[in-house]
């Protein structure tokens, strides 16, 4: 700080010192708003703002990219859509994902983050082991997964070969496909909600367990009544992440089964890759774009006033 | 359900519940991870009739053969490449842009800071087309800067947001002192500031490297050819050359996968610390 004195006065504010204590804002506004907020606006207007106005755009035209769209088709695009059986699959997949990660992946993190807030040796080394699958890449999970569920080389191979059963091909059987999925994941995303709820545990003030205790409340009461009650934000907040990844599922599906066998597994994500990207159809993906935008943005307000109004 | 108060007065028979319980999911969460690294040092007949144990002889050549080759070092390179610029960008820029939000009394903030909350709310995967024609269109497909631009984009509102509460709780009479005696806002910005706030400049970064460093989607889109791949894409593009050979796919994934554990385990704290608090502060 003492050099920033030492250089600072000798500008041209002597003059100004005691009125610059009163209003520190009004000097030298300009300068830095023309310097330092262009580069976000720039790109965030660029790559981000303009790009989704264009889907909306680009969503009424039937169009392969190449030139300017000039065949209007109006929302011929949208019926289109929702009348495509793979589509109504990825609805149901992304819905699907979301039960799964309410039923299945919330109370199995609740469960090992009260676990782990007892004081036992190794609780660091379990909730660092807990942790690691969320920090490998999807890509790399799927892949590994694809490995596992392998029919001729995986563990699931092996497993059935030790129990003497025929090796089932999960990953290519069209009912059990998506379950295979579901099931990675979890063993991805559960760590995530796992330190979140470790986070909000830590919040629990001691003394109300205590009290409850005192007037003797079992385990499971004490959970019930007391602690899940006090984790209700983290609650909200941990369903909020597992809706938002279910929407943007991409990256997992793909080594898995690339939305295969015959788009049981398809997403919201995978059919816009599969259906617009690939076959460079871009009124349709951009009309799926539109809707998981509207679903997002939905979401994204509905969710903050209904249940996160208190947080 | 667990007892969490009274953890000084365990019976033994709770603590082995709780033992039992972990070590079997630990079991879930590691066997897929271990079994992965050592297929990699086993021979293809060898991971067929049996994925699980060691190895009957280690092939340690399925990794060497790798790690000598260009191809690994290459799209770590790359990825690595990618994401530091990606980081760099990013915290410039949306602390430039957070510091004006934070400091600077101007009309239209309150909207404009709103304008830049919108890029929270939808992934990259929604405007996917029209960013590739645009990319197209300035010409830089095929480039690193068509996959670096967008993902700089992508993460200005949440690191603006992260940053523009960080700045908005430094002490308000630092920066008065600092007005009386005369330093301008970007003086200000570059001497006190940015110095008062590694630690939300760390979460930025961790957030935006590891997000970076992971990217399928843009990639996928914007990179045709194959030396410029970073490794997830250059992964996928392994498995679909060597196809069933297994133990090849193993070790390429074990190897890629390996910087990211090892940084995991020495700096575990900041990176839990950075990825949740980065997640639930937006």
């Amino acid at each position: 700080m003492t050099d920033l004195t030492a250089t600072g006065v000798a500008g041209s504010v002597t003059a100004s010192r005691t009125v610059t204590y009163k209003s520190p804002t009004s000097r030298g506004r300009l300068p830095v708003l023309i310097l330092f907020l262009p580069p976000a606006l720039l790109l965030f207007t660029l790559f981000v703002i303009l790009p989704m106005g264009e889907a909306a755009w680009y969503s009424l035209y039937r169009w392969n990219g190449y030139g300017t769209p000039t065949e209007f088709v109006g929302i011929r695009n949208f019926t289109v859509l929702f009348n495509n059986g793979a589509f109504s699959q990825a609805l149901i997949n992304n819905g699907l994902i979301i039960v799964i990660s309410l039923l299945l992946q919330i109370p199995l993190a609740i469960w090992l983050a009260m676990m782990l807030a007892n004081k036992i040796t190794g609780v660091v080394a379990f909730r660092l082991i807990f942790f690691l699958p969320y920090v490998l890449a999807d890509v790399a999970a799927g892949l590994i997964w694809r490995f596992v569920y392998d029919g001729d080389y995986g563990l699931f191979a092996a497993i059935a070969g030790f129990f003497g059963v025929a090796t089932p091909y999960v990953l290519a059987d069209r009912d059990l496909a998506i379950y295979a999925v579901l099931a990675v994941i979890v063993w991805k995303y559960f760590g995530f909600h796992m330190m979140l709820y470790i986070a909000g545990l830590q919040a629990v003030d001691r003394s109300v367990l205590e009290a409850a205790e005192i007037d003797g409340a079992t385990g499971w009461q004490k959970f019930r009544y007391v602690t899940l009650p006090l984790l209700s934000s983290t609650v909200r907040l941990s369903v909020f992440f597992a809706i938002i990844g279910s929407l943007q599922l991409f990256d997992l599906v793909m080594p898995l089964t690339g939305g295969g066998p015959s788009n049981s597994t398809q997403t919201m994500v995978t059919f816009l890759y599969t259906y617009g990207v690939t076959r460079m159809q871009v009124g349709l993906g951009s009309a799926v774009g539109v809707v998981l935008f509207v679903i997002c943005v939905t979401l994204a307000f509905g969710y903050k006033r209904i249940f996160m109004r208190h947080d | 359900m667990t007892d969490t108060t009274s953890g000084v007065r365990m019976t033994p028979a709770t603590k082995l519940y709780l033992y039992v319980s972990l070590s079997l999911v630990a079991a879930l969460v590691l066997v897929p991870l271990l079994t992965t690294a050592l297929g990699g040092f086993k021979s293809l007949g060898d991971l067929r009739v049996n994925p699980f144990g060691l190895p009957k002889a280690w092939v340690w050549s399925n990794y060497t053969d790798i790690l000598f080759g260009d191809r690994y070092w290459r799209q770590m390179g790359n990825s690595l490449l990618i994401a530091v610029v990606t980081v760099f960008l990013t915290v410039v820029v949306s602390a430039m842009a957070a510091f004006t939000f934070a400091h600077v009394k101007f009309f239209g903030s309150g909207q404009l800071m709103n304008y830049f909350l919108i890029g929270l709310m939808f992934p990259v995967a929604t405007a996917i087309l029209p960013l590739f024609i645009r990319i197209r269109d300035l010409g830089l497909l095929d480039s690193y800067w068509g996959v670096i631009l967008p993902q700089v984009a992508f993460g200005l509102g949440m690191s603006i947001l992260l940053f523009r509460n960080y700045f908005r709780n430094l002490p308000e009479e630092l920066f008065q002192a600092a007005f009386v005696d005369g330093c301008g806002y970007i003086r200000f910005f570059w001497y006190v500031s940015l110095p008062l706030s590694r630690p939300i400049v760390a979460t930025v970064s961790i957030v935006c490297f590891v997000n970076s460093w992971n990217s399928y989607i843009l990639p996928l889109i914007m990179l045709n050819t194959e030396t410029k791949y970073p490794w997830p894409l250059g992964i996928m593009v392994y498995r679909g050359e060597f196809g069933t050979e297994w133990q090849l796919v193993l070790a390429f994934i074990t190897l890629t996968i390996l910087p990211t554990i090892i940084v995991f385990f020495l700096a575990q704290k900041h990176i839990i610390a950075g990825l949740t608090a980065g997640a639930v502060k937006s």
